[in-house]
């Protein structure tokens, strides 16, 4: 894909205001770092604040022809194993889309905003996600924004927002409201994927640059995808397409917190949703493979795909890294791979095939830092 | 000073080289966190990988621009690799290596030449 085909965020003339170097992502024309380098730009958001145009990501609403919000919510339903109805308004949930095969489509969060769902969905799934989500029409109207999203993350994120204007201090981890921020009215989550406390918001195209410079004249460092990527690795979080995807099931993925006991065997509304005979039978048998952090011994991050042996010597693999890096608040390489679950305890020896060497490392449970979420 | 078209900088001393990457290399590269450089006395063949330079975005390789012998290698940039984006054409170098044959140099590119490679 040529430069011209890259679709530009809201965000585009901000970040050459701002001298990011700029890559294509899913499509996207995106900053993959600013000036001062992924290291500081991660330390920005463990420190104070960091700011991330997330624009590229899908938002989606869902609006109940009915006007009923729990119309909308059990129509969600038939597509993921999350207990969506029951979800207070004013608040978001984290969910995954599945296939038939109990595979995961995509991960999203979803928000009930009283009248509607508002969804967040990758970028390099929205227009399958989009797709998915008009079979539900019969329920509901599927409206694709094309609006702007920023990411503010890191203990300084309140202050930041507190600064200009907005009530931010009422929210708590995984809340959504209606925000005015630097005179600019916002759509906001007090969420995001670095690990930190923090807030995205969700702001009209022609809105966007001017609430980006407030917030970056308000104390906000601007950061790109490379530090984005250290701190949701960190944080254990999984990214899809790297560490899940259409072939991982949500209980090899270790993300069963996002499948509600409503929809489990016994639940007043057991299954129902795409890859259901899988999904459950996995939940009571164990899953063949699980997700795991693993910690590299040395210096040398391990990279996806780096395979991962029993022992220095052994001649077959028993899994594979699916995402790794440097950690900086880690202190040095962090990486997820998939393991047997008898290999899959913290501290389990293990070897990774760096550049046909095997290098030593051990299980390490997740997040390698841990979660400040203002709960 | 000489180049490659891999960004590499080679200055020559007698019949040896010392080599690191160029300041548009580090650059690009973004913030090092992991170099792996080889051991003194080993030999290398033109393009034969030499070193390891893994950056937060990515692994990426020094590939051997002239064939030679390790002679020295600079361990200070293996316990901070941040030199490499401080100083890559300074205090950042990466290894010395004996050449076989110094005539070599000449076929590779000069400042100018380099330049209007990364311009």
């Amino acid at each position: 894909m040529s430069e011209d085909d890259l679709k530009r965020t809201p965000l585009d003339a901000f970040h050459a205001r701002h001298g990011a170097r700029m890559t294509g992502f899913a499509g996207w024309r995106m900053p993959v770092q600013y000036a001062a380098g992924p290291l500081k730009e991660h330390a920005s958001a463990r420190e104070g604040a960091a700011l991330f145009d997330v624009g590229h990501m899908g938002q989606v609403n869902l609006r109940p022809r009915s006007g009923r919000i729990e119309d909308a919510m059990l129509a969600l339903e038939r597509l993921t194993p999350a207990a969506v109805l029951g979800l207070p308004d004013g608040r978001q949930r984290y969910a995954v889309l599945t296939n038939d095969a109990g595979g995961i489509e995509d991960d999203l969060m979803v928000s009930n905003r009283g009248d509607r769902l508002a969804l967040v969905v990758n970028a390099a799934n929205a227009e399958a996600d989009v797709a998915l989500l008009r079979r539900l029409e019969d329920v509901c109207e599927v409206e694709p924004l094309g609006r702007g999203l920023i990411a503010l993350q890191g203990p300084g994120a309140e202050s930041v927002l507190t600064t200009l204007g907005a009530a931010a201090g009422g929210l708590r981890f995984m809340d959504a409201a209606s925000l005015t921020v630097a005179g600019v009215a916002v759509e906001a989550t007090r969420s995001g994927y670095t690990g930190e406390d923090g807030f995205e918001l969700s702001v009209a195209a022609e809105h966007a640059p001017a609430l980006a410079e407030a917030l970056v004249e308000a104390g906000a460092a601007p950061g790109g995808l490379a530090a984005r990527d250290t701190l949701r690795l960190e944080a254990g979080l999984p990214l899809h397409g790297s560490d899940i995807d259409a072939g991982t099931s949500p209980v090899e993925a270790g993300l069963t917190f996002a499948i509600q006991k409503a929809r489990r065997a016994g639940g007043e509304r057991e299954g129902g949703f795409p890859g259901a005979e899988r999904i459950l039978r996995e939940l009571v048998d164990g899953p063949d493979r699980i997700r795991v952090g693993l910690r590299p011994e040395g210096r040398a991050p391990f990279r996806a795909h780096v395979p991962l042996f029993e022992a220095e010597d052994a001649s077959a693999p028993v899994g594979e890294v699916s995402s790794g890096t440097f950690g900086a608040s880690a202190g040095g390489p962090v990486a997820m791979a998939y393991l047997p679950p008898r290999l899959a305890a913290p501290s389990t020896p293990l070897w990774g095939e760096v550049r046909g060497k095997r290098l030593a490392a051990a299980v390490h449970a997740l997040p390698f830092v841990p979660h400040r979420y203002k709960r | 000073m000489k180049f490659t078209e891999d960004h590499e900088w080679l200055t020559l001393d007698g019949d040896v080289v010392t080599v690191g990457i160029t300041l548009h290399a580090a650059e690009q590269l973004g913030d090092v966190v992991f170099i792996e450089l080889p051991e003194v006395g080993d030999e290398f063949e033109v393009g034969a990988e030499i070193c390891t330079i893994e950056s937060v975005k990515a692994a990426s390789e020094i590939n051997a621009a002239v064939a030679g012998e390790i002679t020295e290698i600079n361990e200070a940039i293996v316990a901070n690799p941040a030199l490499v984006n401080e100083d890559p054409e300074g205090e950042a170098w990466f290894f010395k290596m004996k050449l076989e044959d110094v005539a070599v140099l000449a076929d590779l590119l000069d400042e100018e030449a380099y330049k209007a490679l990364i311009d």
